[in-house]
Protein backbone atom coordinates (compact mmCIF):
# COMPACT_ATOMS: atom_id res chain seq x y z
CA UNK A 1 0.00 0.00 0.00
CA UNK A 2 2.61 2.89 1.02
CA UNK A 3 5.40 3.40 -1.02
CA UNK A 4 5.23 0.20 -3.19
CA UNK A 5 4.91 2.27 -5.91
CA UNK A 6 8.69 2.68 -5.30
CA UNK A 7 9.64 -0.91 -4.92
CA UNK A 8 8.52 -2.13 -8.06
CA UNK A 9 7.23 1.11 -10.52
CA UNK A 10 6.11 -0.02 -14.04
CA UNK A 11 2.92 0.39 -16.19
CA UNK A 12 0.90 -2.72 -15.53
CA UNK A 13 0.40 -1.72 -11.84
CA UNK A 14 -0.47 2.18 -13.24
CA UNK A 15 -2.29 0.72 -15.67
CA UNK A 16 -4.49 -1.68 -12.42
CA UNK A 17 -5.06 1.98 -10.65
CA UNK A 18 -6.18 3.55 -13.63
CA UNK A 19 -8.67 0.28 -14.44
CA UNK A 20 -9.90 0.15 -10.60
CA UNK A 21 -10.69 4.05 -10.37
CA UNK A 22 -12.34 3.96 -13.78
CA UNK A 23 -14.49 1.00 -12.92
CA UNK A 24 -15.62 2.58 -9.46
CA UNK A 25 -16.47 5.71 -11.33
CA UNK A 26 -18.23 3.80 -13.76
CA UNK A 27 -20.10 1.68 -11.08
CA UNK A 28 -20.97 4.44 -9.65
CA UNK A 29 -22.58 6.24 -12.62
CA UNK A 30 -24.45 3.05 -13.18
CA UNK A 31 -26.02 3.02 -9.75
CA UNK A 32 -27.19 6.13 -10.13
CA UNK A 33 -28.61 5.91 -13.64
CA UNK A 34 -30.48 2.71 -12.17
CA UNK A 35 -32.02 4.70 -9.52
CA UNK A 36 -30.37 2.33 -6.89
CA UNK A 37 -28.75 5.35 -4.71
CA UNK A 38 -30.79 7.03 -3.09
CA UNK A 39 -30.13 11.25 -3.76
CA UNK A 40 -30.97 12.32 -0.59
CA UNK A 41 -28.32 10.27 1.16
CA UNK A 42 -25.83 9.83 -2.00
CA UNK A 43 -24.88 11.98 -4.84
CA UNK A 44 -25.65 11.10 -8.12
CA UNK A 45 -22.65 12.49 -10.61
CA UNK A 46 -24.94 15.40 -11.61
CA UNK A 47 -25.77 16.44 -8.58
CA UNK A 48 -21.66 17.13 -7.56
CA UNK A 49 -21.55 18.83 -11.27
CA UNK A 50 -24.46 20.63 -9.99
CA UNK A 51 -23.09 21.71 -6.94
CA UNK A 52 -19.71 22.59 -8.52
CA UNK A 53 -21.77 24.68 -11.32
CA UNK A 54 -23.63 26.22 -8.37
CA UNK A 55 -20.13 26.64 -5.82
CA UNK A 56 -17.96 28.41 -8.68
CA UNK A 57 -20.88 31.09 -10.43
CA UNK A 58 -23.30 31.99 -7.56
CA UNK A 59 -21.32 30.66 -4.57
CA UNK A 60 -22.17 28.86 -1.54
CA UNK A 61 -22.18 29.50 2.45
CA UNK A 62 -21.31 33.23 2.01
CA UNK A 63 -18.99 32.94 -0.76
CA UNK A 64 -17.41 31.49 -4.45
CA UNK A 65 -14.96 28.33 -4.70
CA UNK A 66 -12.34 30.67 -4.94
CA UNK A 67 -13.13 33.04 -2.19
CA UNK A 68 -13.55 29.59 -0.09
CA UNK A 69 -10.41 28.27 -1.65
CA UNK A 70 -8.49 31.50 -0.52
CA UNK A 71 -9.81 32.04 2.46
CA UNK A 72 -8.85 28.03 3.98
CA UNK A 73 -5.30 28.16 2.04
CA UNK A 74 -4.28 31.54 3.74
CA UNK A 75 -5.39 30.58 6.93
CA UNK A 76 -3.56 27.13 7.08
CA UNK A 77 -0.69 29.06 5.92
CA UNK A 78 -0.76 31.58 7.96
CA UNK A 79 -1.12 28.71 10.72
CA UNK A 80 1.63 26.81 9.76
CA UNK A 81 4.70 29.47 9.42
CA UNK A 82 3.86 30.36 13.02
CA UNK A 83 4.31 26.93 14.19
CA UNK A 84 7.26 26.01 11.92
CA UNK A 85 8.84 29.75 13.26
CA UNK A 86 8.55 28.82 16.92
CA UNK A 87 8.46 25.06 16.71
CA UNK A 88 11.75 24.50 14.87
CA UNK A 89 13.81 27.18 16.51
CA UNK A 90 12.65 25.48 20.15
CA UNK A 91 13.42 22.17 19.12
CA UNK A 92 17.09 23.38 17.75
CA UNK A 93 16.96 24.71 21.12
CA UNK A 94 16.22 22.06 22.88
CA UNK A 95 18.45 19.76 20.57
CA UNK A 96 21.89 21.61 21.95
CA UNK A 97 21.13 22.37 25.64
CA UNK A 98 20.39 20.19 28.23
CA UNK A 99 19.70 22.66 30.55
CA UNK A 100 16.87 24.34 28.21
CA UNK A 101 15.12 20.91 27.52
CA UNK A 102 14.84 19.87 31.42
CA UNK A 103 13.07 23.22 31.10
CA UNK A 104 10.59 23.25 28.33
CA UNK A 105 10.09 19.63 28.67
CA UNK A 106 7.56 19.25 31.76
CA UNK A 107 5.40 21.95 30.07
CA UNK A 108 5.43 20.11 26.69
CA UNK A 109 4.43 16.44 28.39
CA UNK A 110 2.06 18.34 29.97
CA UNK A 111 0.26 19.91 26.83
CA UNK A 112 1.17 17.00 24.17
CA UNK A 113 -1.80 14.79 25.35
CA UNK A 114 -4.70 17.25 24.75
CA UNK A 115 -5.30 16.52 20.67
CA UNK A 116 -5.24 19.70 19.16
CA UNK A 117 -8.61 19.72 18.36
CA UNK A 118 -9.64 19.61 21.83
CA UNK A 119 -8.35 23.74 21.89
CA UNK A 120 -11.04 24.51 19.33
CA UNK A 121 -14.11 25.43 22.07
CA UNK A 122 -10.87 27.48 24.45
CA UNK A 123 -9.94 29.47 21.04
CA UNK A 124 -13.49 30.39 19.99
CA UNK A 125 -14.37 31.41 23.96
CA UNK A 126 -10.96 33.18 23.70
CA UNK A 127 -10.93 35.04 20.27
CA UNK A 128 -14.13 34.62 18.59
CA UNK A 129 -14.61 32.59 15.47
CA UNK A 130 -12.32 35.20 13.11
CA UNK A 131 -8.99 34.52 12.22
CA UNK A 132 -6.96 34.65 15.45
CA UNK A 133 -9.11 31.15 16.71
CA UNK A 134 -8.15 29.22 13.60
CA UNK A 135 -4.23 29.92 14.01
CA UNK A 136 -4.44 29.65 17.51
CA UNK A 137 -5.55 26.21 17.11
CA UNK A 138 -3.43 25.65 14.00
CA UNK A 139 -0.18 26.57 15.84
CA UNK A 140 -0.64 23.85 18.72
CA UNK A 141 -1.85 21.59 16.02
CA UNK A 142 1.66 21.46 14.08
CA UNK A 143 3.82 23.08 16.55
CA UNK A 144 4.62 19.63 18.70
CA UNK A 145 5.13 17.65 15.35
CA UNK A 146 8.07 20.25 13.87
CA UNK A 147 9.25 20.39 17.57
CA UNK A 148 9.73 16.68 18.18
CA UNK A 149 11.19 16.22 14.76
CA UNK A 150 13.29 18.62 14.93
CA UNK A 151 14.76 18.15 18.31
CA UNK A 152 15.10 14.55 17.56
CA UNK A 153 17.40 15.40 14.05
CA UNK A 154 19.41 17.32 16.23
CA UNK A 155 19.77 15.02 18.64
CA UNK A 156 21.13 12.38 16.25
CA UNK A 157 24.18 14.57 15.14
CA UNK A 158 27.07 12.98 15.74
CA UNK A 159 28.93 15.30 18.51
CA UNK A 160 32.19 14.43 16.87
CA UNK A 161 31.08 17.01 13.81
CA UNK A 162 30.19 19.35 16.71
CA UNK A 163 33.93 19.31 18.71
CA UNK A 164 36.19 18.94 15.22
CA UNK A 165 34.38 22.62 14.06
CA UNK A 166 35.01 23.90 17.93
CA UNK A 167 38.33 22.48 17.85
CA UNK A 168 38.96 24.47 14.52
CA UNK A 169 37.80 27.43 16.04
CA UNK A 170 34.06 27.91 14.72
CA UNK A 171 31.97 30.01 16.59
CA UNK A 172 28.45 29.20 17.96
CA UNK A 173 26.21 30.82 15.09
CA UNK A 174 28.89 28.80 12.82
CA UNK A 175 28.24 25.53 14.74
CA UNK A 176 24.35 26.44 14.42
CA UNK A 177 23.77 27.52 10.70
CA UNK A 178 26.71 25.35 9.09
CA UNK A 179 26.54 21.62 11.20
CA UNK A 180 23.52 21.70 13.45
CA UNK A 181 20.94 23.30 10.70
CA UNK A 182 21.70 20.75 7.82
CA UNK A 183 22.21 17.68 9.86
CA UNK A 184 18.82 18.25 11.08
CA UNK A 185 16.97 19.58 7.84
CA UNK A 186 16.10 16.12 6.62
CA UNK A 187 14.39 15.09 9.97
CA UNK A 188 12.90 18.77 10.38
CA UNK A 189 11.11 18.39 6.88
CA UNK A 190 9.56 15.16 8.10
CA UNK A 191 8.15 17.15 10.87
CA UNK A 192 7.31 20.12 8.71
CA UNK A 193 5.36 17.43 6.58
CA UNK A 194 3.28 15.96 9.35
CA UNK A 195 2.69 19.97 10.87
CA UNK A 196 1.09 20.45 7.32
CA UNK A 197 -0.87 17.75 7.51
CA UNK A 198 -1.97 18.20 10.76
CA UNK A 199 -3.12 21.88 10.15
CA UNK A 200 -5.07 21.29 7.51
CA UNK A 201 -6.72 18.53 9.65
CA UNK A 202 -7.35 21.04 12.49
CA UNK A 203 -8.13 24.12 9.75
CA UNK A 204 -10.84 21.75 7.89
CA UNK A 205 -12.37 21.07 11.76
CA UNK A 206 -11.98 24.68 13.41
CA UNK A 207 -14.03 25.84 10.20
CA UNK A 208 -16.78 22.71 10.79
CA UNK A 209 -17.43 23.69 14.58
CA UNK A 210 -17.29 27.60 13.66
CA UNK A 211 -16.52 30.07 11.00
CA UNK A 212 -17.61 32.92 9.07
CA UNK A 213 -15.64 31.50 5.71
CA UNK A 214 -13.79 28.40 4.39
CA UNK A 215 -13.99 24.94 2.89
CA UNK A 216 -14.95 23.83 6.24
CA UNK A 217 -18.13 25.94 6.66
CA UNK A 218 -19.03 24.82 3.02
CA UNK A 219 -19.66 21.12 4.68
CA UNK A 220 -20.88 22.07 7.58
CA UNK A 221 -23.47 24.43 5.54
CA UNK A 222 -24.32 21.28 3.13
CA UNK A 223 -24.76 19.45 5.91
CA UNK A 224 -27.11 21.11 7.49
CA UNK A 225 -28.75 21.52 4.03
CA UNK A 226 -28.71 17.71 3.35
CA UNK A 227 -27.31 18.48 -0.33
CA UNK A 228 -25.48 15.38 -0.88
CA UNK A 229 -23.63 16.69 -3.89
CA UNK A 230 -21.74 20.19 -2.43
CA UNK A 231 -20.53 17.78 0.84
CA UNK A 232 -18.93 15.31 -2.00
CA UNK A 233 -17.72 18.73 -4.01
CA UNK A 234 -16.05 19.82 -0.99
CA UNK A 235 -14.71 16.96 0.46
CA UNK A 236 -13.33 16.84 -3.03
CA UNK A 237 -11.33 19.51 -2.78
CA UNK A 238 -10.53 19.34 0.95
CA UNK A 239 -8.60 16.32 -0.45
CA UNK A 240 -7.47 18.25 -3.55
CA UNK A 241 -5.55 21.04 -1.29
CA UNK A 242 -3.96 18.93 1.19
CA UNK A 243 -2.52 17.03 -1.91
CA UNK A 244 -1.40 20.19 -3.40
CA UNK A 245 0.01 21.91 -0.16
CA UNK A 246 2.19 18.21 0.94
CA UNK A 247 3.01 18.20 -3.10
CA UNK A 248 4.69 22.12 -2.88
CA UNK A 249 6.47 21.29 0.52
CA UNK A 250 8.07 18.40 -1.31
CA UNK A 251 9.09 20.72 -3.82
CA UNK A 252 10.88 23.26 -1.24
CA UNK A 253 12.53 20.23 0.63
CA UNK A 254 14.13 18.85 -2.93
CA UNK A 255 15.35 22.49 -3.41
CA UNK A 256 16.73 22.43 -0.15
CA UNK A 257 18.04 19.84 0.64
CA UNK A 258 19.43 18.49 -2.71
CA UNK A 259 21.83 15.32 -1.54
CA UNK A 260 18.56 13.37 0.02
CA UNK A 261 16.93 11.44 -3.13
CA UNK A 262 13.87 9.62 -1.37
CA UNK B 1 25.30 17.02 20.42
CA UNK B 2 24.73 18.16 23.64
CA UNK B 3 27.63 16.63 24.91
CA UNK B 4 30.06 18.57 22.87
CA UNK B 5 28.60 21.37 23.01
CA UNK B 6 28.86 21.37 26.98
CA UNK B 7 32.65 21.16 26.59
CA UNK B 8 35.50 18.35 27.40
CA UNK B 9 35.58 18.48 31.17
CA UNK B 10 33.65 16.05 32.61
CA UNK B 11 33.45 16.45 35.77
CA UNK B 12 31.65 19.67 35.35
CA UNK B 13 29.36 17.58 32.67
CA UNK B 14 28.43 15.68 35.46
CA UNK B 15 27.81 18.42 37.83
CA UNK B 16 25.30 20.08 35.07
CA UNK B 17 23.66 17.31 34.97
CA UNK B 18 23.07 16.59 38.40
CA UNK B 19 21.43 20.54 37.79
CA UNK B 20 18.90 19.03 35.54
CA UNK B 21 16.07 17.98 37.59
CA UNK B 22 16.12 21.59 39.09
CA UNK B 23 15.34 23.22 35.45
CA UNK B 24 12.65 20.89 34.87
CA UNK B 25 11.08 21.87 38.61
CA UNK B 26 11.40 25.72 37.44
CA UNK B 27 9.72 24.73 34.15
CA UNK B 28 6.68 23.51 35.90
CA UNK B 29 6.82 26.92 38.38
CA UNK B 30 7.00 29.12 35.54
CA UNK B 31 3.77 27.79 34.09
CA UNK B 32 1.72 27.01 36.72
CA UNK B 33 2.79 30.93 37.83
CA UNK B 34 2.30 32.64 34.86
CA UNK B 35 -1.11 30.94 35.00
CA UNK B 36 -1.76 31.53 38.69
CA UNK B 37 -0.67 35.33 38.58
CA UNK B 38 -2.36 36.02 35.23
CA UNK B 39 -5.37 34.93 36.78
CA UNK B 40 -5.15 36.37 40.17
CA UNK B 41 -3.82 39.87 38.75
CA UNK B 42 -7.18 41.02 37.85
CA UNK B 43 -5.90 42.34 33.99
CA UNK B 44 -7.80 39.21 32.74
CA UNK B 45 -11.37 38.52 33.09
CA UNK B 46 -11.95 35.20 35.13
CA UNK B 47 -13.81 34.52 31.90
CA UNK B 48 -11.20 33.98 29.80
CA UNK B 49 -8.49 32.99 31.86
CA UNK B 50 -10.47 30.85 35.11
CA UNK B 51 -7.82 30.75 38.02
CA UNK B 52 -5.89 26.69 38.37
CA UNK B 53 -8.35 25.96 41.28
CA UNK B 54 -11.37 27.26 39.88
CA UNK B 55 -10.54 24.63 36.99
CA UNK B 56 -9.54 21.90 39.64
CA UNK B 57 -13.22 22.22 41.49
CA UNK B 58 -15.01 22.40 38.54
CA UNK B 59 -13.68 19.36 37.16
CA UNK B 60 -14.84 17.74 40.77
CA UNK B 61 -18.00 19.20 40.79
CA UNK B 62 -18.79 17.68 36.84
CA UNK B 63 -17.98 14.32 38.50
CA UNK B 64 -20.60 14.94 40.59
CA UNK B 65 -22.96 17.16 39.04
CA UNK B 66 -24.57 16.46 35.80
CA UNK B 67 -23.63 19.08 33.06
CA UNK B 68 -25.28 19.03 29.59
CA UNK B 69 -26.98 16.21 30.56
CA UNK B 70 -24.35 13.70 32.49
CA UNK B 71 -21.90 13.73 34.82
CA UNK B 72 -18.65 14.08 33.36
CA UNK B 73 -17.60 10.45 33.94
CA UNK B 74 -21.06 9.17 31.82
CA UNK B 75 -19.69 11.57 29.16
CA UNK B 76 -16.34 10.13 29.20
CA UNK B 77 -17.92 6.34 29.17
CA UNK B 78 -20.20 7.42 26.15
CA UNK B 79 -16.73 8.86 24.58
CA UNK B 80 -14.82 5.52 25.13
CA UNK B 81 -17.99 3.14 24.02
CA UNK B 82 -17.61 5.03 20.58
CA UNK B 83 -13.91 5.35 20.21
CA UNK B 84 -13.44 1.76 21.25
CA UNK B 85 -16.02 0.66 18.83
CA UNK B 86 -14.28 2.47 15.92
CA UNK B 87 -11.11 1.63 16.82
CA UNK B 88 -12.06 -2.25 17.28
CA UNK B 89 -13.17 -1.76 13.59
CA UNK B 90 -10.50 -0.39 12.09
CA UNK B 91 -8.23 -2.80 13.58
CA UNK B 92 -10.17 -5.54 12.36
CA UNK B 93 -10.83 -4.52 9.09
CA UNK B 94 -7.54 -2.81 8.48
CA UNK B 95 -4.69 -5.13 9.96
CA UNK B 96 -6.61 -8.37 7.68
CA UNK B 97 -6.91 -5.94 4.70
CA UNK B 98 -2.61 -4.89 5.21
CA UNK B 99 -1.49 -8.26 5.47
CA UNK B 100 -3.73 -9.09 2.54
CA UNK B 101 -2.02 -6.61 0.47
CA UNK B 102 0.72 -7.59 1.80
CA UNK B 103 0.73 -10.99 0.57
CA UNK B 104 -1.09 -10.77 -2.59
CA UNK B 105 0.27 -8.03 -5.05
CA UNK B 106 -2.85 -8.07 -7.35
CA UNK B 107 -4.85 -7.20 -4.23
CA UNK B 108 -2.09 -5.09 -3.49
CA UNK B 109 -3.02 -3.06 -7.37
CA UNK B 110 -6.60 -2.76 -6.66
CA UNK B 111 -6.20 -1.17 -3.25
CA UNK B 112 -3.63 1.04 -3.18
CA UNK B 113 -5.22 3.77 -6.00
CA UNK B 114 -8.04 3.52 -3.83
CA UNK B 115 -6.09 4.04 -0.54
CA UNK B 116 -4.14 6.82 -1.62
CA UNK B 117 -6.92 9.05 -3.02
CA UNK B 118 -8.85 8.23 0.08
CA UNK B 119 -6.03 8.84 2.63
CA UNK B 120 -6.14 12.38 1.74
CA UNK B 121 -9.31 13.56 3.01
CA UNK B 122 -8.95 14.12 6.22
CA UNK B 123 -10.96 12.35 8.29
CA UNK B 124 -13.03 14.61 9.85
CA UNK B 125 -14.26 15.83 6.52
CA UNK B 126 -16.03 13.15 7.02
CA UNK B 127 -18.48 14.35 9.73
CA UNK B 128 -21.32 15.77 7.06
CA UNK B 129 -21.90 12.21 5.31
CA UNK B 130 -21.17 10.29 8.63
CA UNK B 131 -23.94 12.16 10.04
CA UNK B 132 -26.18 11.87 6.75
CA UNK B 133 -25.33 8.14 6.86
CA UNK B 134 -25.39 6.52 10.35
CA UNK B 135 -27.29 9.11 12.27
CA UNK B 136 -25.48 11.47 15.29
CA UNK B 137 -25.66 9.24 17.94
CA UNK B 138 -23.40 6.19 17.74
CA UNK B 139 -22.60 5.04 14.34
CA UNK B 140 -21.84 8.59 12.54
CA UNK B 141 -18.87 9.26 15.23
CA UNK B 142 -18.08 5.56 14.78
CA UNK B 143 -17.49 5.83 11.00
CA UNK B 144 -15.76 9.30 11.84
CA UNK B 145 -12.71 7.22 14.24
CA UNK B 146 -12.99 4.41 12.07
CA UNK B 147 -11.65 6.87 8.72
CA UNK B 148 -9.10 8.05 11.74
CA UNK B 149 -7.59 5.05 12.90
CA UNK B 150 -7.89 2.78 9.33
CA UNK B 151 -5.00 3.98 7.70
CA UNK B 152 -2.37 3.44 10.42
CA UNK B 153 -3.24 0.29 10.66
CA UNK B 154 -3.47 -0.96 7.03
CA UNK B 155 -0.31 0.49 6.66
CA UNK B 156 1.72 -1.12 9.38
CA UNK B 157 0.62 -3.85 8.67
CA UNK B 158 1.55 -3.62 4.83
CA UNK B 159 4.97 -2.74 6.00
CA UNK B 160 4.90 -5.48 8.02
CA UNK B 161 4.09 -8.33 6.13
CA UNK B 162 6.75 -7.21 3.30
CA UNK B 163 9.23 -6.98 5.90
CA UNK B 164 8.73 -10.69 6.63
CA UNK B 165 11.97 -12.56 6.25
CA UNK B 166 11.89 -14.27 2.65
CA UNK B 167 13.62 -17.36 3.81
CA UNK B 168 10.60 -17.98 6.57
CA UNK B 169 8.15 -17.53 3.75
CA UNK B 170 10.00 -19.90 1.25
CA UNK B 171 10.57 -22.24 4.10
CA UNK B 172 6.47 -22.53 4.62
CA UNK B 173 5.51 -22.49 1.01
CA UNK B 174 7.94 -25.59 0.41
CA UNK B 175 6.47 -27.36 3.27
CA UNK B 176 3.24 -26.93 1.47
CA UNK B 177 1.50 -24.12 3.42
CA UNK B 178 -1.75 -22.52 2.02
CA UNK B 179 -2.07 -18.49 1.53
CA UNK B 180 -4.46 -18.86 4.23
CA UNK B 181 -1.92 -20.23 6.74
CA UNK B 182 1.10 -18.44 5.45
CA UNK B 183 -0.88 -15.07 6.09
CA UNK B 184 -1.57 -15.96 9.45
CA UNK B 185 0.69 -18.14 10.58
CA UNK B 186 3.88 -16.45 9.14
CA UNK B 187 2.83 -12.95 7.91
CA UNK B 188 0.87 -11.99 11.34
CA UNK B 189 3.20 -12.99 13.88
CA UNK B 190 6.39 -11.06 12.16
CA UNK B 191 4.22 -8.06 11.45
CA UNK B 192 3.14 -8.29 14.81
CA UNK B 193 5.78 -5.41 16.08
CA UNK B 194 4.80 -3.37 13.46
CA UNK B 195 1.00 -3.86 14.04
CA UNK B 196 1.20 -2.79 17.44
CA UNK B 197 3.11 0.41 16.78
CA UNK B 198 0.21 1.29 13.74
CA UNK B 199 -1.90 0.50 16.73
CA UNK B 200 -0.51 3.18 18.64
CA UNK B 201 -0.69 5.64 15.85
CA UNK B 202 -4.14 4.51 15.06
CA UNK B 203 -5.37 5.06 18.63
CA UNK B 204 -4.49 8.72 19.09
CA UNK B 205 -5.92 9.53 15.57
CA UNK B 206 -8.96 7.69 16.20
CA UNK B 207 -9.18 9.55 19.62
CA UNK B 208 -8.60 12.95 18.58
CA UNK B 209 -11.12 12.34 15.06
CA UNK B 210 -13.42 11.50 17.59
CA UNK B 211 -13.14 14.62 19.87
CA UNK B 212 -13.55 16.58 16.54
CA UNK B 213 -17.06 15.02 15.62
CA UNK B 214 -18.13 15.20 19.50
CA UNK B 215 -17.89 18.83 18.95
CA UNK B 216 -19.61 19.08 15.75
CA UNK B 217 -22.37 16.56 15.59
CA UNK B 218 -23.04 14.91 18.94
CA UNK B 219 -25.06 14.94 21.63
CA UNK B 220 -23.39 13.13 24.32
CA UNK B 221 -19.82 12.45 25.13
CA UNK B 222 -16.71 14.71 26.46
CA UNK B 223 -16.53 17.13 23.35
CA UNK B 224 -20.19 17.89 23.35
CA UNK B 225 -19.77 18.56 27.27
CA UNK B 226 -17.04 20.78 25.95
CA UNK B 227 -18.95 22.67 23.27
CA UNK B 228 -21.64 23.14 25.78
CA UNK B 229 -19.46 24.63 28.04
CA UNK B 230 -18.20 26.77 25.33
CA UNK B 231 -21.88 28.31 24.31
CA UNK B 232 -22.58 28.62 28.03
CA UNK B 233 -19.18 31.05 28.39
CA UNK B 234 -17.91 28.86 30.88
CA UNK B 235 -13.80 29.15 30.40
CA UNK B 236 -13.80 26.40 33.90
CA UNK B 237 -15.69 23.60 32.13
CA UNK B 238 -14.14 23.89 28.42
CA UNK B 239 -10.73 23.53 30.48
CA UNK B 240 -11.79 20.71 32.77
CA UNK B 241 -12.80 18.84 29.51
CA UNK B 242 -9.33 19.41 28.17
CA UNK B 243 -7.90 18.17 30.84
CA UNK B 244 -10.29 14.79 30.94
CA UNK B 245 -9.24 14.46 27.47
CA UNK B 246 -6.02 14.79 28.19
CA UNK B 247 -5.86 12.07 30.97
CA UNK B 248 -7.28 9.72 28.98
CA UNK B 249 -5.49 9.58 25.88
CA UNK B 250 -2.55 9.53 28.03
CA UNK B 251 -4.02 6.66 29.13
CA UNK B 252 -4.75 5.30 26.27
CA UNK B 253 -0.76 5.90 25.15
CA UNK B 254 0.13 4.55 28.44
CA UNK B 255 -1.57 1.14 28.06
CA UNK B 256 -0.35 0.73 24.51
CA UNK B 257 2.86 1.42 25.46
CA UNK B 258 3.29 -1.52 27.33
CA UNK B 259 1.88 -3.97 24.91
CA UNK B 260 4.14 -3.03 22.24
CA UNK B 261 6.95 -2.90 24.73
CA UNK B 262 6.27 -6.34 25.87
CA UNK B 263 5.85 -7.58 22.06
CA UNK B 264 9.23 -6.30 21.36
CA UNK B 265 10.80 -8.04 24.07
CA UNK B 266 9.47 -11.36 23.40
CA UNK B 267 10.33 -11.04 19.72
CA UNK B 268 13.77 -9.55 19.84
CA UNK B 269 14.22 -12.88 22.48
Amino acid sequence: VAGSASERGGGRRRLTGVVTIGGLLALWVMLAAGGVVDPARFPRPVDVWRAAVQLSDRGYAGGTLLWQVWYSARLVVLGFLVAAATGVPLGLLMGMSRRAEAFINPAFLLIRPIPPLAWIPLAILWFGLGDTAKIFVIWFAAFVPALINTYTGVREIDGLFVAAARVHGASSWQIVSEIVVPGALPLIFTGLRLALQASWTTLVAAELVGAFFGLGRVLIIAAQDIYPGMIAYAMAWVALLGAAMTWALGRVERRLIPWRTA
Amino acid sequence: VADGVSGPHSGRRVRRRDALPLYSVAGFLVLFGTWFAFAHSGWVPRLVLPSVETVATTFWRLTQDPFAGFTLQQHLLSSAIRFGSGFALAAAIGIPLGLMTGWFRWLDDIVSPVFEALRFIAPIAWVPFAALWFGTGFGGPVLIIFSGAFPPCVINAHRGARLVEPRLIEAAQTLGASHWRIITEVLLPGALPAIVAGLRISAGLGWQSLIGAELIVVSSGIGYLMVQGQSNLATPIVMAGMVAIGMVGFAIDVVLRAVEARIQRRWAG
